[in-house]
Order: structure tokens, then sequence, then C-alpha cells
């Protein structure tokens, strides 16, 4: 608030901490509310006035993971012996015929969104160090042109990508849609990369030089240990692209390599709407990114040189 | 330890002529300090030795072979940088340890925690060995700096301005320290400062750069009383040597144009009349700055003289150094 160094008294604390309260709430109701459809019946999901307070049930999640039909005559079997999610099933009159292909839509993503990142992760680390160190000839010029991939929207060349796609059989497989991401995403990889390794200074590379290192092993034993929150922190960015992208994923796949985002939508027509299934899709969704921000967050809190510079 | 020469070494950056052919031995067990400016190539000189840059002509050799075509690690030098000096994501030991590691010593562990033991005893570091390197005063840092170099056992230690950025009272302790160690393991050094005390305390030679060519090499005592010119005369001395137009003082010899006065060189009492202008009082020496003849002077006199701002005093040069037109030194002067 106030630019003063003095520390912040009790009144200025107050209102700090209700703004990042109020700020909070609101950036997290659209989460807390899908997190709470999913946990919800399917008349209380759609019943109006919303509600906030309701018995909770995890029918969202079992429609989520199983392909259900209608149950045609009644009590065949002994009740009792069923597991618990035939029973919640059988209490709307349908019956469990098999799994529903969200897990493996869901580990598609899995598989393509953090095997892009790796590549984008390691591409891009590879080229900013030349870039950052070596006299690359026409290196402003590249990399402008490496940056100018993302002047537009990759969805604008949706369709050559589609045909190339197509003539190369990557259509619908893993190693196409990595690729793709992969190619987007280094652009970015690259230019924040970039600008990590060249807040490294030099010395510590030829300090290791003279230690009676290699090139490699210095890079391998100076700087990527120092760039390591940068390169944490565009990891991050690019396994938040990858991981939701859409219009890609709707184009170019639609069975084997089908990531989740074009795959939770389809849940809405399978049955009339069914929104808790969609909600708690969506939720599980979210979690991946999530732990992944939050176990490198060590990384992009720690100061990286902080304090070992002397100028 | 070896011998480290340098034979015609010329390197220019870009349209920048950063060392004009220099030719340097560094004798085994020598403590070589290079003083000049920023910008005389003094750096420059340590980087060619240790094989980060290579020269654009000319050779360095150590221990009677040429480095040329050798990587850093192959020349088994340790430099001591002035800046940057400690890897900020490791711990101080493991910084200490980080060179016996390489792949060039690939030393055992129960030697690297003896020659760590060491080190750290010498520097007195102990106490903070599993600190972190960024948790360190300014000072610990380069002790550890210092130390990164002491582990090994180099052909020689290249020092860039290693306590330039520290305080005057540490600056002075670590430069005993420092001298203390060389001569103790009769280390060879070649150390870059712009600090003249630093290179009349430490060094057993000096050599003076201008603009990347070297202009006089020698022991201290030797440039101090025998400078070759009177660049190399101003880099010496607490009080600057006073350089003044030769005839102002009567006994100038031919060709004379300049007359160069350490305070030791004007004699007090006799001679031509000058003003005092200011006294300083330093406690255990008392500096005049006089004028005469609308040139400043500043010479020194006993610590509690009398004199004071306004006050006369007669002087007359004794044995000074006579200087040419273009700054060299008259020979016969």
């Amino acid at each position: 608030m106030s630019f003063s160094v003095t520390a912040p008294s009790t009144r200025q604390k107050w209102i700090a901490g209700i703004l990042v309260i109020g700020y909070a709430l609101i950036t997290l109701l659209p989460l807390i509310w899908i997190v709470a459809t999913g946990f919800k019946s399917s008349p209380d999901a759609i019943a109006y006035p919303p509600k906030i307070v309701f018995d909770p049930t995890v029918e969202g999640y079992v429609n989520l993971f199983t392909t259900q039909t209608r149950l045609i005559d009644g009590n065949a079997e002994a009740v009792e012996d069923l597991p618990w999610y035939e029973k919640l099933v059988r209490e709307r009159g349908n019956t469990i015929v098999g799994p529903s292909r969200f897990s493996e839509r869901f580990f598609n993503s899995v598989i393509i969104g953090f095997g892009s990142t790796f590549f984008a992760i390691v591409l891009g680390t590879a080229a900013a160090y030349a870039f950052s160190r070596f006299k690359v000839p026409l290196k402003d010029d590249l990399l402008f042109f490496i940056l100018s991939t993302r002047m537009m929207p990759p969805i604008a060349v949706a369709i050559p990508i589609f045909l190339m796609f197509r003539n190369l059989g990557l259509n619908d497989t893993h190693a196409g849609m990595i690729l793709l991401y992969t190619a987007v995403n280094l652009s970015l990889s690259v230019w924040l990369i970039n600008g990590f390794i060249d807040e490294i200074p030099i010395e510590y590379e030829e300090a290791a030089l003279i230690d009676g290192y290699t090139r490699f092993q210095a890079f391998y034993k100076v700087v990527l240990p120092q760039a390591a929150t940068g390169i944490a922190s565009t990891a991050i960015f690019c396994l938040i692209f990858a991981w939701n992208e859409y219009a890609f994923a709707v184009l170019l796949t639609s069975g084997t390599a089908q990531t989740a985002p074009p795959f939770i939508p389809t849940i809405i027509g399978v049955g009339g709407q069914d929104w808790p299934a969609v909600a708690a899709g969506a939720t599980l969704f979210l979690l991946p990114v999530m732990v992944f921000t939050i176990l490198l967050r060590k990384h992009l809190l720690r100061g990286i040189t902080f304090g070992a510079v002397r100028k | 330890m070896a011998d480290v020469v340098l034979e015609n070494v010329t390197k220019s950056f870009g349209d920048v002529l950063a060392l004009d052919n220099i030719s340097l031995t560094v004798p085994d067990g020598s403590f070589v300090v290079l003083l000049g400016p920023t910008g005389a190539g003094k750096t420059t000189i340590l980087r060619m030795v240790s094989g980060l840059d290579n020269p654009d002509s000319g050779d360095v050799s150590i221990g009677g072979q040429s480095m040329t075509g050798h990587t850093p690690a192959q020349r088994n030098v340790a430099m001591v940088f002035q800046q940057y000096s400690l890897y900020p994501h490791l711990t101080v030991r493991q910084n200490l340890e980080f060179p016996l590691k390489s792949p060039l010593l690939k030393t055992p562990r129960e030697l690297i925690d003896q020659k760590v033991k060491h080190v750290a005893d010498i520097l007195q570091i102990t106490h903070k060995l599993d600190n972190n390197a960024t948790a360190l005063s300014g000072g610990e840092m380069q002790r550890v700096s210092i130390g990164r170099a002491l582990v090994r056992d180099p052909s020689i230690y290249l020092m860039d301005e290693p306590l330039s950025s520290l305080d005057a009272k540490l600056r002075s302790e670590l430069r005993i320290e420092l001298k203390k160690i060389q001569a103790d393991l009769g280390a060879t050094l070649l150390y870059v400062t712009h600090d003249q005390i630093e290179a009349m305390t430490m060094a057993t030679h000096i050599g003076v750069l201008d603009e990347g060519k070297l202009v006089q090499f020698g022991s201290p005592r030797e440039i101090y009383e025998n400078p070759v010119s009177i660049y190399a005369a101003s880099r010496l001395g607490q009080l600057r040597i006073n350089i003044l137009p030769a005839d102002l003082f009567p006994g100038a010899p031919t060709g004379a144009r300049f007359i160069g006065m350490r305070p030791e060189h004007i004699a007090q009492g006799e001679g031509v009349e000058s003003f005092v202008k200011r006294v300083e009082h330093l406690g255990d020496q008392t500096r005049l700055h006089l004028v005469y003849k609308d040139h400043n002077l500043v010479t020194v006199t006993d610590a509690h003289t009398p004199l004071r701002s306004g006050d006369v005093v007669r002087i007359q040069p004794s044995n000074p150094a006579y200087f040419d037109a273009d700054g060299n030194r008259l020979t016969q002067g």
C-alpha cells in the first residue's frame, strides 16, 4: 500500500488481508463450484436457486468412470453381494456394463502433456544455452524467428497441420500430439530459459572450467542447478498449455490418442445432461497440474543466486 | 609449481588491442603482481595463462611446455575471481571440494576431507563449512574462494583482484595471510591488482602495465626507486611522486623536461622558498602541501612539526629522477 520503509501497521495488515482473501474468493469460486458440483446428485446440480448445502454423493464419479444401461428385470441377483458402486447405480434403476473411456483419455493427457513438456524443456534448455553462451551467427534473427512462431494463434495453422498430420500418418497418435505441443511450446521455453541463463554470470562456468571440468560438465553441474528455478516455472507454463489445449485435440484426435479436454464435453451427451459427472471429470482433470505446480513451488519461490553475487 | 612464460603475446578484442606483444616470465615460487589501471590488460593476461582466452599470436608455456591448444582443465591452474567467486547453489564444503572432485583430479574421499579440513583451518572457516555459500559475509566468501584454489596443487595460482571488494581492515588482514600462505607453500602466484599497497607488500616481482604494454618488470624496490617512466613512477608510492617542470630547479641535465621527486627526494631547510598551503597531521607522520612558483608539491615532515599554513619552507631536490618530453626516464639522471 504505502512505500514507506516502516513495518505495516495493524490496520494496514487487516486491509491487505481482507483484499487478498476477497481476491482469492473471487478467483477460486468457479473452482469451488466445480468441485462441489462433482459431489452433488443430478437434481441438486441443476436446482434453482442453487443449493449451497447438499447431501454429498459420489454418483458423479461413478457415472464418470462407468458406462451404464437400464436394468430390465429387477432383482435377479442378491443385492447384498453387489459392490457399493453397483448398488448406487441400481438405486436409479441402472446397471454397470463396463468402464468408461475416461481413464484412457485421462492417461492420454498425462502422456501427451508431460511428454511434450519434457521435450520442450530439454530442447529449449539446450537451445537457450547455446543462444546465451555461444556466438551463434544471426542470433538475434533466429531468436526473433523463434518468437514469431507465437505471433499468431497456433490454431491459425490448423488446416496445414491437419493435412500434414494426415499425410504423415500422425493423426490420432500420441507421437503426433507430443510433436505438435512440443513445437508450439518450444518458442516459449527457448525465450524464457534464455532469459534465465543470461542472468547467470559466465564466471561460474569459467571457474568450473579452471576447476578441471569440461564444458558440458560445467553446464550440468553449475548452470543447470542455478537455472532450475527458471526451468521449473517454464515447465509449468508448457504443461498448462499442453494439458489444457482443446482446439488441436478436437481436430487431430478422436480415439486412441484423444486427450481429456475433448472427451469431457462428450459426457454431457450420454443419457441426459449429467453435470455432476462432467464436474467430476473437470475436477480430476485439474488435479495433475495442481500437484505439479505445488511440487515445483519450492523451486519457484527460492531465490536463485540472491546474496551470492557481489556487485 | 613451475615457471610460467609469456612470449610475444598479442590479443585484441575487436578493434581494441588488449595485449601488445607481452613477454613476461613468472619464475617458480615467485609472487608476481601485475599493476595497472582498469583496461591495462591485467585480467587479459590471467585469461591467457588460464586458457579461458587464447592469444592471437605468441605463446604461453607452463613448466617449459607450450600451452597452445590446451583447455583450462589441462593446464592445471587455479584461479580466484574478483566477482561471482563461489558456486551459489553449493555449501562452503561443496565449493571447496568442487575442484578436487573434477574428472581432472578425481581425488579419493579421505584425501578430499583431509585437504578441505587443512585449507579450512588455514583460512579459519572451519565453523562455516556446512553453511550455504550465500550465507557468508563478503570476507568469508573471498576466503572460501581463495580456499578453493588452495585445495589444489596447481602449476600456478592466478588471482584477479581477490581483495578489491573487501573493506580496508579485512583487505589488510587477508593481504598478510595470503603472503604468508604463499611463502609457506612456496607457491607460484600471478596476482592482478590496481592497489599499489598490495603490490608493494606482497610481490616479489611487479609488472607495470599500460594499455596492453608491459612497461616495467622488476622487484617492488627497483620499480619504486628506478622507474623507467613517469607512468611507472606514478603507479607506486603512497604519496604520488611530484612531477614538475625540470627547469624549476637548478641542475637539470640536458633533455630533461620533467623532474620527479618522491617525498623523500625533497630536502627541507635549504634551497628555494616555498609556501605551506596545508598541513595534514596523520599521527605517525605529517603531510605538507607546498606551493612553489604556482606548482603544488606534497611531502612529509616531522610528526610534530610546528609549521602552519602560510609559513615559508626552503626546499631543494635530493637525488631526483629526470624524464624527457615523452615521460621516459633519462638514464644519466
